[in-house]
């Protein structure tokens, strides 16, 4: 009897464990096969490096370059705001800050994180979009300048908090190490504590990169969403996770239009996942 | 000549007595032991010399520690010149996880700015060949140190304190993780080095502090109980508590 009971037990967990691969392959081979078939009308070159996407004008035009160039230039941008202040705030946490101070930095952190995105994109349209079109003296405020920075908030807090526990598991005879060799604090930070925790905050970059990539709904609110090649940050530009969502909703299933969208959703599936795969090695050579 | 001399020093970590009214005179040139059991404060005590327990934010201390008749607890020393002098290596071999180059330099590249490639090429070289390490490193010097061995590993950390040139060296049981071989050699470059720097080596291991030694001092709780010749310590201790911590009555 007990022996059935184990049993039981042990095959439930087991398949509660193989649930989650499952379900990720079942997505993946629905995407496969949604996402595909738009090749049986447009080349994967044209489709990739297409500079026009009307994809509902006779005949439809499907190039996602615009939105691959769209979504990029919002990420550069993010991580250039980010990463300093990301890796400058896990810096000052991990081995600057007092310990009160600390504490509510890393409360604060975890807040910014639980902020959902489309209430950072309300903020942002009300007091970002506002501000960028004053300062530069645009006709919109709607830019990839806007995303950027709003994006760069969300990026932060995963930045910091796996940043921070690279620099903080950074063994402390390293540092000792340092200091008894004359080093001042911000010398063996630099020199020793930086490069010792390298590979973690590489691993927390890519990681907020990755956030930013997927990120949806307050792209979709403050970038203006034109299809369009950007020429610079101040214009107005559309992501991939934007397209989707904007035009999911009125595309015909099984239309071309259809097959197309889901065929950007595999572009962002293989983007994250080089991402999280590039972070994964990062860690892992860690721990090693 | 007397390099170091604490004066009715006291150290305590919050509430806690660390050190109960040290006095001591260290000689330069000369290997100086502090055996003692666990927790009897020799480590505070090595800390002390190069201000390392200043990391610890609740530490008060009163007394004086003179080095060449400075006071180093004086709040306005400065701790980069103080630990430019006097040199610490650590119970676990600590390189840093760069290269085994970039090990040696990283004082010289702290402490002098505009010094060129030649002069550091120079630096490796010499304290690579004072703690015997030349003959054996110099075609991996671009190699992660963390793929030494951990000899090799401690060679290297005094080889990069070398590299800073400082007076005194101070090491908390440098040879606590390496096997009997292995502490012989070191051991053996400590007497090679003591004829250029004042060594102090706290050590569990008294047949070490008997072996390597000029000079021992044996503390327990915080005080230090005797301090003299290391043979005169080993065959005659004066205080009842030394002979019986000798003969392993304790510890």
């Amino acid at each position: 009897m007990r022996k059935l009971k184990e049993f039981i037990v042990e095959k439930l967990i087991l398949i509660c464990g193989l649930a989650s691969i499952f379900f990720v392959a079942l997505i993946f081979l629905f995407l496969l096969k949604e996402g595909l078939a738009v090749f049986k009308t447009v080349s994967l070159f044209k489709f990739l490096f297409g500079k026009s996407w009307y994809p509902i004008s006779e005949p439809a035009q499907l190039g996602i370059l615009p939105l691959i160039l769209g979504s990029l230039l919002i990420t550069v941008g993010a991580a250039i705001i980010s990463i300093p202040i990301g890796v400058g705030c896990a810096i000052y946490i991990a081995e600057i800050a007092p310990l009160k101070i600390k504490e509510t930095l890393k409360a604060g952190i975890e807040l910014l994180a639980a902020i959902p995105s489309v209430v950072l994109g309300f903020i942002g349209m009300v007091t970002l979009v506002p501000l960028v079109k004053n300062l530069f003296n645009l006709p919109t405020g709607l830019t990839a300048l806007s995303g950027s920075i709003m994006l760069a908030f969300m990026a932060m807090p995963t930045i910091v908090s796996i940043a921070e526990d690279a620099l903080y598991s950074v063994p402390k005879t390293y540092k000792e190490g340092a200091f008894a060799l004359g080093a001042t604090h911000w010398q063996t930070i630099w020199r020793v504590m930086l490069p010792a925790a390298s590979s973690g905050i590489l691993a927390a970059v890519m990681l907020g990169i990755g956030r930013v990539i997927g990120e949806t709904m307050a792209v979709m609110m403050i970038t203006g969403n034109a299809a369009v090649i950007p020429h610079t940050i101040l214009a107005p530009v559309r992501t991939l996770t934007a397209t989707i969502a904007a035009e999911m909703g009125e595309a015909v299933v099984g239309s071309e239009h259809y097959f197309a969208l889901f065929a950007i959703g595999i572009v962002l599936f293989v983007i994250s996942f080089a991402i999280n795969v590039t972070a994964d090695s990062f860690l892992h050579k860690r721990q090693q | 000549m007397a390099k170091i001399i604490t004066k009715n020093l006291n150290l305590w970590y919050g509430t806690f007595q660390a050190l109960k009214n040290v006095n001591s005179t260290i000689e330069a040139n000369r290997i100086t032991a502090i055996i003692g059991p666990s927790g009897c404060g020799k480590s505070t005590l090595l800390r002390v010399f190069n201000r390392m327990n200043d990391l610890i934010e609740v530490l008060r201390t009163d007394g004086e520690v003179l080095i060449d008749d400075t006071n180093i607890l004086d709040s306005h020393t400065d701790l980069v010149v103080l630990r430019k002098k006097v040199g610490m290596v650590f119970q676990r071999p600590n390189p840093f996880p760069l290269s085994i180059y970039e090990n040696i330099v990283f004082g010289e590249k702290i402490h002098a700015d505009g010094i060129t490639r030649d002069e550091l090429d120079e630096i490796v070289e010499k304290s690579l060949r004072d703690v015997l390490l030349w003959d054996e490193l110099k075609d991996r010097l671009n190699e992660p140190a963390l793929r030494l061995s951990l000899e090799q590993k401690q060679r290297l950390c005094i080889a990069r304190l070398i590299a800073v040139k400082p007076d005194v060296l101070l090491m908390d049981e440098p040879c606590s993780t390496l096997d009997p071989q292995a502490t012989a050699r070191v051991e053996e470059l400590m007497r090679e080095l003591k004829s250029r720097y004042t060594i102090i080596i706290v050590t569990h291991n008294m047949q070490q502090a008997a072996r390597v030694s000029d000079n021992t001092g044996f503390m327990l709780l915080g005080e230090l109980i005797e301090f003299g010749k290391t043979h005169e310590i080993f065959t005659a201790p004066r205080d009842k508590r030394t002979e019986d911590y000798i003969t392993g009555r304790y510890g």
